[in-house]
């Protein structure tokens, strides 16, 4: 096998065949399912959870994760917060031309692994490749299959939030994003902060089997947390007040935002989750969270409200408060 | 997080409310003109625990607000030139000019690069010596000294692809012309930043001609309070002067080696500030010795001159006259994703602070 990706491998012929095979199948294992036209899968419930993706990122290797561990992560994670526990994904690939076989090795290794971790099996997939420049290096999607032990389809509409409900995070804020622009090579310094990139479903399962009454679960990725409580605001049309001291962010992280002039709260995060639990099973829910390794940092940030409804307002560590906006494009370093 | 949490103390914040609510029920307007003190402001909550008598006014401290649509079109037309590549500190990228945005034309096929120093423009400069790049200068006495160091280098390096667009402005005149149109305010939080690079002592002509206050703030809330009840000291004693509050960066003489910097490169000239109009020497741009690097005098910039909305009142706002929900366009034609008027332009514009905030109050 060559060293570097031709169009060739994407030709469907011996080529791709081999690609499948040493490095597809070689991962993944399960050729039952990867070489059939589609798989065949036993899901003897009524409800099933069905979530799709597309990963594009620059890096795609950064500190705590690569984009193939993204991809699965992802789609792991937005089913798990719909509270279905995932069960099959799918995973497509779009290379360029030129990319290295050893790279994408390392990509596909790092998926199986978090599959792995995750207990999900990946059984279908598919793989193109396009002419230089026609993408960047390597755009992966992601699909998956989530199944149910109880009826959770209230926490992905909000529908038994009320008032008084308390927000719960799972740690740190803006890892991944502070992560992934060190390792652009953007800052003239070192920045010693890994991705938070992680698959919570084990985290969100010990959490519901715990029999505490989430009311509402999201996973905080692109427009940082902001962004999820707007929409959550919006959607269930309440008012969300945040405790902004509360609210956990690593030293690192905040002094750089300080610099940058960014805010946390919109950072980009891939592992961690949003609750809305009833008050009574806040505390407990923190238990559980911080007896799991992605839990440790899990705080009470905050709580809905009948005050200033579809608004979120933060309270912010001098008392004062402020209105939290929904992200509006990318933030951007500022001069002033 | 240390040298940070010290300023953001509660108590200490609540303690000078109280010391601010004893010395003065009077009615007082204090202005700040600094886009980092309005976002400072507004960040931490700050008038939410102000007593009601003291009203902060944003003046025009926000550079991208107030350097007009024209530099914007102007960027927009560089971008648009065969081997140009700009490069521009973030602030800029969203902000429309008369037809488009720096972000519209990245995504079509300008070559735009958001850098976060104006050394790494001239690095760009240096790795692309096949293409022009045009540095986006913006901003107070606080950028432009780092403007200057890389003219400089370029100029030393004989750096010869490597061009400055500029709307660089200074304070002074700014706040001597609000003074002059006898502005309702009675005090200024003036501005840190500038202030470290040129010293506090650019403000004394402002107690002495126009018996104003003037403290020269830092950036965090214990900062703002403090310096904010150091104002109302003053008023209320009828002693106005020049204070320091932000001593930990600042001097009355500030960066002599900044300023000297400046100096060389820069001259000043007759400036618009959009919503304001023309102020005598209230810009910068580069001297003679530098007329090579001037991108307004090697490339041919065609833009079509625009007018300003008739009903467009940032003029008003940015001098305290009126308050945005004044405003015809306010909440209705102008809004944060379609900004008619200067304040709009930025979160740090008076307008768009108060869109963000006015559903609240």
């Amino acid at each position: 096998m060559n060293d570097l990706i031709t169009l060739n491998h994407g030709s469907g012929g011996r080529a791709s065949q081999d690609l499948i095979q040493n490095v597809f199948i070689k991962s993944f294992g399960d050729q039952n399912y990867i070489l059939s036209d589609s798989a065949v899968l036993s899901l003897p419930h009524k409800q099933v959870a069905f979530t799709t993706d597309s990963f594009v990122i620059d890096p795609i290797f950064f500190p705590g994760g690569d984009i193939g561990k993204l991809a699965i992560c992802g789609t792991v994670n937005d089913l798990a917060v719909s509270g279905a526990i995932p069960k099959y994904l799918s995973a497509s690939f779009i290379i360029e031309e030129g990319f290295a076989i050893n790279e994408l090795k390392k990509i596909v290794e790092s998926m199986a692994q978090q599959a792995k971790i995750a207990d999900v099996n990946i059984v279908a997939g598919d793989t193109k490749v396009v002419q230089k420049g026609k993408c960047d290096k390597i755009f992966i999607n992601t699909t998956g299959i989530g199944v149910f032990q109880k009826d959770y389809s209230f926490i992905s509409t909000g529908e038994k939030v009320e008032t008084g409900d308390k927000i719960i995070i799972n740690g740190f804020l803006g890892d991944h994003a502070i992560a992934v622009l060190g390792a652009r090579n953007d800052l003239d310094f070192r920045v010693d902060v890994q991705s938070d990139c992680a698959c919570l479903n084990d985290l969100i399962q010990a959490v519901l089997k715990a029999g505490i009454s989430v009311k509402f679960m999201r996973d905080v990725t692109r427009g940082g947390m902001a962004t999820v409580l707007n929409e959550l605001a919006d959607m269930v049309n309440a008012g969300i007040e945040l405790e902004e001291k509360d609210i956990p962010v690593r030293e690192t992280v905040s002094g750089l935002c300080e610099i940058l002039g960014f805010d946390p709260l919109y950072l980009a995060n891939e592992g961690k989750v949003v609750m809305v639990v009833h008050p009574d099973d806040a505390e407990k829910a923190i238990e559980i969270l911080k007896k799991q390794s992605l839990g440790k940092e899990g705080k009470i940030i905050g709580e809905i409200t009948a005050d200033h409804p579809k608004m979120v307002v933060g309270k912010t560590e001098i008392g004062g408060k402020r209105i939290i906006n929904m992200l509006r494009g990318e933030q951007l370093p500022r001069i002033c | 997080m240390k040298f940070i949490d010290e300023y953001r103390n509660s108590e200490i914040v609540m303690d000078l409310v109280k010391k601010i609510k004893t010395i003065s029920q009077k009615e007082i307007s204090l202005m700040e003109v600094c886009g980092g003190h309005t976002m400072a402001i507004h960040r931490f909550g700050i008038p939410s625990l102000l007593p009601n008598n003291i009203k902060l006014i944003s003046g025009p401290g926000c550079p991208v607000c107030v350097s007009g649509i024209e530099f914007i079109d102007k960027a927009i037309a560089l971008s648009g030139k065969k081997n140009v590549i700009i490069t521009t500190y973030g602030d800029l990228i969203r902000v429309r000019g008369s037809k488009s945005s720096l972000e519209k034309e990245k995504s079509k096929d300008a070559d735009i690069r958001i850098v976060y120093s104006t050394l790494e423009a001239l690095e760009i400069a240096k790795h692309n010596q096949d293409k022009k790049v045009v540095f986006l200068g913006i901003g107070f006495e606080t950028t432009a000294p780092a403007t200057a160091v890389a003219i400089q280098k370029a100029y030393e390096d004989n750096i010869s692809n490597f061009y400055l667009l500029t709307a660089h402005k200074i304070m002074p005149p700014v706040m001597q012309a609000l003074l002059n149109e006898k502005v309702k305010i009675h005090g200024f939080i003036c501005p840190g930043h500038v202030s470290a690079i040129t010293g506090s002592k650019i403000y004394e002509f402002i107690p002495e001609k126009y018996k104003i206050a003037c403290v020269v703030t830092g950036f965090e809330p214990i900062d703002i309070m403090q310096s904010v009840y150091m104002l109302t000291k003053q008023i209320h004693d009828k002693d106005p002067k020049v204070e320091i509050q932000y001593s930990r960066a600042v001097t009355k003489d500030g960066n002599t080696k900044a300023q000297e910097i400046m100096n060389e490169v820069f001259e000043t000239r007759d400036d618009i500030w959009r919503g304001i109009g023309e102020i005598p020497n209230s810009g910068l741009k580069l001297r003679k010795k530098y007329k090579d690097l001037d991108a307004e005098l090697v490339f041919d910039i065609q833009i079509e001159q625009v007018k300003e909305h008739s009903a467009c009142i940032c003029g008003q706002i940015l001098r305290g006259q009126k308050s945005p929900k004044d405003c015809k366009l306010f909440g209705k034609v102008c809004s944060p994703d379609n900004p008619i008027g200067a304040c709009m332009v930025s979160s740090e514009g008076a307008c768009q602070a108060f869109y963000k905030y006015r559903k609240y109050e």
